[in-house]
């Protein structure tokens, strides 16, 4: 998803937090950090401590687990980060062990300043923190050794989790964890060089892979605790509707049903069945009968949606990006001109584990657990909703089941649907459980969008004149985040396509923000999704019309100072020299873009399989800067490519009629299988000392557009309606 | 049926002699083909039966099944397998039990599978093939496991997964999944008839 | 309700629920055992494959009534299987999860296809493994760890 806030300044940690030291109720170091707010220039405020706050914990037994300040969904954060830490720190990495931390200040991204796992920067922002909390700690090891050992700290180095000093000497973390809660938190550390790094930039296994393969890793949705009841909530089959009348008389008949009650929900109303167990409460919901009142409501369909857009975008919107001579279009030739028009449906998010979240509402606070994206953004809600404040709310992050922007809504509308049934039973665990159904069927879609697009193309065969005029809902319009939309221009939807490195000399993008009542949200990479499949596909049209090579024609008509996009096209153009030669029945398609600071550059091997495109390989570049775990790097532009193809399934679409959306489940909704997904993708990564940029989003964009730019060679069609319902 | 069309042409010849010999000869091919209409009649009733989608759903041509009253795909990639079983990991019975899961929607019976190949009454792009090209399936024995008319009665009569298409469950909705167009005691009686009149098959393609 | 007595990875349980529960919510709710994923309760993902006697059954969509006597293994007791502990050892040494909520479906549908095919083809690999959804779309490595695992069990 899109970063929430924009990056204000540079934020290191040195200057403005502060690092607390303690000693562990059970012995051993415990590390705390506190940082204040970064909107706040001035002297840092009052840190809130909630417990606990702890980053780092070195046991007596060596052991050593770090606290991460994100959610781990599949982005490997909860192995990412403590490699960066323990680099610093010196550990024994076999002895380090992570945990996710709760909702509290001292956890909030340090340039979003909030809790929360977005715009891919979960290494991206973290990266400088976690090394100088790494480093800092280990120079209170250090210094309580040098203490012990009456020598310079100087004299010492670290290694595996162990301080040597002069003359054969040696103690270990562990012995030395409590001594070192009683030095001072050093100002100022030094950070090791690249060439020092034992863990930063090799390839290392995740953390969390043994428990997530014998199934004891516990997800939000495995919560059991003790009194616990079961929710589910019959959600209204059009945005807004609100209960009329409801028959819950079968409903209420069945054993273990505990209540049955109508809430607000965020749009309309609902009614929520509580059980004592899933089934039960999933047969009760079945059994409700109830008449909803469709009175003022909306009722949207697709199908007049698609007309009214493109109507739309024949006209020109609120300007997004404009140089050069807008009429300049109109001087050259129609014979050298295309006029293309593009369509992109509604796309759910459907992480593999179903939204979920557990309150408990104890009166006077509450403890809440979610598989969150936005952590402090649900516990205030949770908070508001309960009538409490914050840090009366006791937040824990569970382990998610994938999320993809899902679970970062800016009105928590999962957590508070939660917390509004559990505010009816007080003392008892409430686990509100949205079924795949609710999920498919309940909004929060990345937007439906046209585009129209006329270039004008000079002697030369690259594009002079632009004119591209796209259609969306805002993401952020009505949102907490309404401020960032300038102009009549919310950048989610022109991202990708109004920032283009493609040097065209008259560029003019505008946008149209139509309102729908049908609730949309950031979806993996944003705006990348539509507007890379655009410049991609068209850029690709071009120089096929060019007669010149995909490749050569990106790098001429890229600005010089795109550095990262023309070293991932050399990669490319290096690691593929299949690409000269396919298979027969097969043709190589080519995609790069720029998301999230992150250049990629893609080729596949596509063939038509069962009228079905066939992707035989993939291969892809990348420029993310330092790689952190390239293990992960490779890990995440593996399942990015696999995950972008929902855009080109037959069913890659979530479509309403009478505002009722039309797909239930997997069935009608389908995202890629093994056999759509990529059947082998290569991963290079140009060698960079740069920070670290993302790897959760960028993946995602240039698969769809590199499959059918080999799709045209195959069929001599352009694609430019998606879901490809047909090749 | 055959001993009795021959009796009667042996009575025929006895009493009437040669000068009725053709008239006999006409006389008895016009009560054959009043069987064959009623045999090609009956066909033509269980051909709505075999082609009903509770039925050829698993008589396909491809390597998948279909599901559904509109015979879409069968979803989630299942594929026939080298049985008619599905494959390892993700075989018919991975979900299809010995009795419908009304509960969940799910349809079950003994021993779920697809028919063989042999079998199919849709060809590749999944369009119902002609009765006459069904029939032949039918009655080949060297495509239908080797059933004579008596078998193929038995089968109908007597086969669990045939019986299923009359009692097929409830969609995963909750609503009854629909039946053949008509009742199993009918099929039987026609299967019965088809097979007395000497399993005709219409002719053409 | 009623009661019914599941054999369930080696030993015997008994449960008191609507015969009509899928095994899925029986595994999950009454008996603890919630390696065993919920995905979307219409077997179209994969994430709640369990063995029932020996086949990779979606336990989604099977109401508990249905299961008789038949023995039923679990995520929790596939490394108690030799062809169970290969994979799950493939899986970690391959690096193959991301989220992980599809991954205990993933192993025993690979279990039970390297149980039938010591040697899976590519094409075994994608039919065997064709109705396992992943979201986060790990299967590049998943046909890595299938085939490691085919060969260490040689």
């Amino acid at each position: 998803m899109q970063p929430a806030l924009k990056r204000e300044n540079d934020l290191t940690l040195n200057r403005r937090s502060f690092i607390q030291v303690t000693t562990a109720a059970a012995g051993g170091l415990l590390v705390s950090l506190y940082l204040p707010r970064i909107t706040s220039a001035q002297q840092p405020p009052a840190p809130k401590v909630y417990p606990p706050d702890a980053f780092i914990h070195i046991a007596t037994d060596g052991k050593i687990n770090v606290t991460v300040n994100r959610l781990e969904f599949g982005q490997g954060v909860q192995t990412s980060l403590p490699m960066v830490l323990a680099d610093e720190l010196d550990a024994d990495w076999s002895q380090v062990t992570a945990e996710l931390a709760p909702a509290a200040d001292v956890y909030k991204d340090p340039l979003f300043g909030m809790q929360m796992v977005g715009g891919s920067g979960s290494i991206a922002h973290s990266f400088q923190q976690y090394r100088e909390l790494g480093a800092k700690t280990r120079a209170m090891l250090v210094a309580a050794a040098a203490d012990r050992w009456q020598v310079a700290a100087n004299q010492c180095r670290t290694e595996n989790s162990v301080v040597y000093g002069p003359n054969n000497r040696s103690a270990r973390y562990a012995e030395l964890a409590n001594d070192a809660t009683r030095k001072s938190v050093p100002d100022k550390v030094a950070l090791k060089n690249a060439s020092e790094f034992r863990l930063i930039g090799k390839p290392v296994k995740r953390l969390d892979s043994p428990a997530k393969c014998d199934g004891s890793q516990k997800f939000g949705l495995d919560l059991d605790l003790p009194g616990m009841k079961i929710a589910v909530v019959a959600h209204p089959p059009v945005f807004g509707a609100r209960v009329k009348t409801v028959d819950d008389g079968q409903a209420r008949a069945l054993a273990g049903v505990r209540d049955v009650f109508e809430i607000p929900l965020e749009k309309g109303t609902g009614v929520a069945v509580v059980a004592d167990r899933f089934w039960t409460a999933k047969q009760a919901r079945d059994l409700l009968k109830i008449d909803w009142d469709l009175s003022g409501v909306e009722r949207p369909d697709t199908a007049e949606l698609r007309a009214k857009y493109k109507q739309l975008a024949t006209t020109t919107g609120n300007v997004a990006a404009t140089r050069g001579d807008e009429k300049a279009l109109d001087r050259i030739p129609q014979t050298n001109r295309i006029v293309a028009e593009y369509e992109f449906p509604y796309l759910a998010h459907a992480p593999m584990e179903p939204l979920n979240a557990t309150v408990n509402f104890q009166g006077d606070k509450a403890e809440a657990w979610v598989p969150s994206q936005f952590q402090t953004m649900d516990q205030m809600i949770i908070a508001q909703t309960l009538g409490l404040k914050p840090d009366q709310v006791t937040f824990h992050t569970e382990f998610a089941g994938g999320g993809f922007g899902r679970r970062a809504t800016t009105d928590s509308h999962v957590p508070k649907e939660a917390a509004v049934i559990a505010k009816r039973f007080r003392d008892t665990p409430i686990k509100l459980i949205w079924t795949r159904e609710d999920d498919v069927r309940g909004g929060y879609y990345r937007p439906m969008h046209a585009h129209r697009i006329e270039i004008g193309i000079g002697p030369d065969g690259l594009p002079s004149a632009w004119r591209h005029v796209i259609v969306g809902q805002s993401l952020l319009a009505g949102t907490p985040f309404a401020m960032m939309v300038k102009n009549g221009v919310d950048e989610t939807a022109v991202e990708g396509t109004a920032d283009t490195s493609y040097n065209i000399p008259n560029f003019h993008v505008s946008v149209h923000h139509p309102t729908v009542n049908v609730p949309v949200l950031w979806w993996r990479s944003v705006g990348h999704t539509h507007n890379a499949f655009v410049m991609e596909t068209l850029i690709d049209e071009l120089a096929a019309r060019a007669r010149v090579d995909p490749i050569a024609y990106r790098k001429k008509l890229l600005k010089a100072d795109a550095k990262k996009l023309h070293s991932v096209l050399d990669l490319l153009d290096q690691k593929t020299a299949w690409r000269k030669d396919p298979a027969a029945g097969r043709a190589v398609g080519i995609s790069c873009h720029e998301s999230f600071e992150t250049a990629v550059a893609c080729a596949v091997e596509v063939s038509i399989e069962n009228k079905r495109p066939k992707i035989h390989r993939a291969t892809v570049a990348v420029n993310c800067g330092l790689a952190v775990n390239p293990l992960s790097v490779e890990s995440q532009f593996q399942g990015g490519l696999g995950f972008g193809v929902l855009q080109l399934m037959a069913q890659g679409a979530i479509t309403l009629k009478d505002g009722r959306v039309e797909q239930r489940n997997f069935d009608g909704y389908t995202p890629a299988y093994i056999i759509d997904a990529p059947s082998a993708v290569d991963v290079h990564i140009v060698p960079s000392t740069e920070p670290p940029t993302g790897c959760g989003e960028p993946p995602v964009p240039v698969i769809s557009p590199a499959v059918v730019n080999a799709l045209a060679k195959l069929t001599g069609k352009r694609y430019r309606t998606l879901p490809l319902v047909s090749v | 049926m055959h001993f009795r069309l021959l009796g009667r042409y042996i009575f025929v010849v006895l009493i009437i002699l040669t000068v009725w010999i053709s008239f006999s000869i006409s006389e008895a091919a016009k009560s054959t083909r009043e069987n064959q209409a009623v045999g090609l009649a009956a066909w033509e009733s269980i051909y709505s039966v075999l082609t009903s989608p509770r039925c050829i759903n698993c008589h396909t041509a491809t390597n998948y099944p279909q599901q559904g009253d509109d015979r879409h795909r069968h979803f989630a990639n299942v594929i026939r397998g080298p049985e008619g079983k599905g494959v390892a990991g993700l075989n018919c019975v991975s979900c299809h039990q010995e009795r419908n899961a009304d509960s969940t929607g799910v349809p079950g019976g003994h021993n779920w599978h697809l028919a063989p190949l042999s079998m199919q009454w849709q060809d590749l792009n999944d369009r119902t093939l002609s009765s006459s090209a069904v029939c032949r399936a039918v009655t080949d024995r060297s495509r239908n496991n080797n059933m004579d008319g008596a078998a193929l009665l038995k089968h109908h009569t007597e086969e669990q997964l045939v019986l299923w298409a009359w009692n097929p469950g409830r969609r995963p909705d909750g609503s009854l999944r629909s039946p053949p167009p008509i009742s199993h005691q009918e099929f039987v009686a026609a299967t019965r008839t088809w097979v007395e009149a000497g399993t005709p098959c219409p002719k053409g393609r | 309700m009623a009661t019914f007595h599941l054999n369930i990875n080696g030993s015997e349980k008994t449960v008191d629920v609507d015969p009509s529960t899928p095994l899925l919510w029986v595994l999950r709710e009454e008996l603890k055992l919630t390696g065993t994923k919920y995905g979307c309760g219409i077997s179209a993902c994969g994430a709640c494959t369990v063995h029932v006697a020996g086949i990779a059954t979606r336990s989604c969509v099977v109401p508990v009534e249905l299961v008789g006597d038949r023995p039923i293994v679990t995520i929790e007791a596939i490394g108690k299987d030799p062809v169970g502990r290969v994979v799950q050892n493939a899986w970690i040494e391959t690096d193959v999860v991301q989220c992980g909520y599809c991954q205990s479906g993933q192993i025993m549908s690979a279990v039970a296809l390297l149980k039938d095919t010591k040697k899976p083809t590519d094409k075994n690999i994608e039919e065997s493994m064709g109705g396992n959804l992943c979201r986060c779309a790990t299967y590049v490595r998943i046909r890595e760890a299938i085939k490691r695992a085919s060969q260490q069990l040689g």
